[in-house]
């Protein structure tokens, strides 16, 4: 039963991120949300302080404000600042990341919170951190009903506002041609993915979370050509890492976080090595047939 | 020489853009009647695509107004349709010709509303009208350059506009696909639709559009072709272009311009 608790946490929370790191990964703009995935780290502190517990709405709300803030100052010194978009990101996330860290000390009194958990996650914990009632009813994990709450967000977000993602991914201008806001659009985007992140955090960490966001969807770029089965082998591939890197962990006794991300990365190795149309290996053995036949 | 007309289906009064401070477009003042095939012609920074792009509001500007269909662009934005460029999109993006085509339609959905049946047999007509329809289900990382323009021209037809912005839409394309192109856009100017189009290739401008709009950071000249393709009036929008100038005027005398087919 724990290890099915822990999977199936671990696959909410993959799917969740694999379904927006898909528009991430189409709109160029994976680093960001490396940057989001630390940044709201102060907006975590602050809503605990404020609110006194992890699984509030003012913690998930709190953290999308900053990731939206965060967004808004990336764009603010690329565009006002003549500064070049990966340095506006790397100034404006490691900066609000260090204040995160700031804050997490400072407050380490008066804070449940733990530095090492933010930072690698611990979902072996999931199990044992259950929601129980005030009627004393217990419900199960705690983190399984926020990540399943995320995930029902976010396939309710892409599935009505599909239409409108995929064009201002991609044709910003055409989209604005016909009076559909990018900038709403964008920013939409990014507070899923805050509120996302913050889900996420404590069964992955602010670390490994990006892995979840750009691997699986890195991925399934490679298998594809076509966004609705990317979505689609995306959400496979997020149960997939799920359950491998629960049992490899259990096996090596790691991590299950990184035992997770590791098989992400496995996964995409071997569809850039072999996917049938952009594989490595395939084409160099396609163009030697070709050679041959020659 | 800029001719004012009566009824513009487009006005632009007083424009002025610039990107950081520096002026791309200087006090543009220009009116458009209907039913023309309009060419704006210029050198290369000499804002054309910026003028377009004003007119769309898709970039900020310093001063003066736009009028198209003497409203605001917001109250008609149903019968207009812009086509960006053919490189500012990613053609490696996972969509197939038909996804993009279907687009076009977007406009007349309304958000939260998924294409229907409909939707999707206006797209194949248009797919069939620039010659694309056996291609409606390729991946659009499979096109050729002038595929790829074929299908942004769908896609504006789709939108069943009645004035049409193309930005270069014969950059980069093969021979056969620009004659496909304009026949097709002279078939709209005959319905009464408009239609602008940046161009930069001199020779053939002269061939294709009734309306032509000079400009150089200012307007230079807006009017019909007759007397705004002028050896003057060019050598003004070009400036110090010597010897490209006089290739034309060379080709302008060997060819009796203006010419054109009759209909």
């Amino acid at each position: 039963m724990e290890a099915f608790w822990i999977i199936l946490a671990g696959s909410l929370v993959a799917i969740s991120c694999g379904l927006l790191g898909c528009f991430l990964v189409l709109r160029k703009m994976a680093m960001v949300s490396d940057a989001i995935s630390h940044a709201v780290l102060p907006g975590i502190v602050f809503a605990f302080l404020i609110s006194g517990s992890r699984d509030s709405i003012v913690m998930l709300l709190g953290a999308s404000l900053i990731g939206i803030f965060t967004t808004f100052l990336i764009e603010f010194f690329h565009s006002k600042g003549k500064l070049q978009a990966d340095a506006s990101i790397g100034v404006t996330f490691t900066w609000l990341f260090a204040m995160g860290i700031i804050f997490l000390t400072l407050f380490a009194g008066q804070v449940d919170l733990d530095a090492d958990c933010v930072l690698h996650g611990e979902i072996a914990y999931v199990p044992i951190d259950l929601w129980i009632t005030q009627a004393g009813d217990i419900l199960g994990p705690r983190v399984v009903y926020i990540a399943g709450f995320m995930l029902i967000l976010n396939v309710i977000f892409i599935v009505v506002g599909y239409k409108e993602l995929f064009l201002t991914t991609f044709d910003p201008a055409f989209a604005g041609a016909i009076g559909i806001s990018t900038t709403l659009w964008h920013y939409l985007l990014m507070g899923a993915v805050s509120m996302t992140t913050v889900a996420s955090f404590e069964a992955v960490g602010a670390i490994l979370v990006v892995a979840l966001l750009i691997a699986p969807p890195a991925t399934a770029y490679l298998l594809t050509e076509d966004l609705k089965k990317m979505l689609i082998i995306t959400t496979i591939l997020g149960a997939v890492i799920s359950i491998a890197g629960y049992y490899l962990a259990a096996s090596i006794d790691g991590s299950i976080a990184g035992a997770m991300s590791a098989v992400a990365g496995v996964l995409f190795a071997a569809a850039f090595l072999f996917s049938p149309k952009e594989g490595v290996l395939i084409k160099s053995i396609r163009n030697k047939s070709i050679e041959v036949e020659a | 020489m800029i001719e004012q007309v009566q009824n513009p289906v487009l006005e632009i009064h007083d424009l002025t853009v610039s990107y950081d401070k520096k002026p791309v477009l200087w006090d543009v003042d220009l009116s458009i009647p209907s039913g023309k095939l309009v060419g704006i012609i210029g050198p290369n920074g000499a804002g054309k695509s910026t003028l377009i792009k004003a007119v769309m509001d898709l970039i900020p500007t310093n001063s003066g107004y736009i009028k198209l269909f003497d409203q605001s662009l917001g109250e008609v934005r149903n019968r207009i349709s812009y086509v960006p460029q053919r490189e500012t999109v990613d053609w490696d993006f996972p969509a197939s010709v038909l996804d993009v085509v279907i687009m076009g339609r977007y406009g007349k959905l309304g958000l939260f509303k998924r294409p229907r049946k409909a939707d999707k047999e206006v797209a194949m007509e248009c797919l069939r009208k620039v010659g694309m329809e056996q291609f409606s289900k390729r991946q659009i990382s499979q096109l050729s350059g002038g595929q790829q323009q074929r299908v942004f021209l769908a896609r504006a037809l789709a939108q069943q506009a009645d004035f049409y912005f193309m930005d270069e839409p014969f950059a980069g394309v093969d021979a056969a696909t620009e004659k496909a192109i304009i026949t097709l856009l002279r078939e709209m100017a005959d319905q009464d639709k408009t239609v602008v189009v940046v161009h930069h290739d001199l020779q053939s401008a002269s061939n294709y559009f009734d309306w032509v709009i000079l400009l150089n950071m200012r307007l230079v000249a807006s009017g019909p072709i007759e007397s705004v393709f002028t050896q003057e009036l060019l050598q003004e929008t070009y400036g110090g272009k010597l010897t490209l100038l006089s290739d034309v005027s060379d080709l302008m005398r060997k060819e009796q311009y203006p010419h054109r087919e009759a209909k």
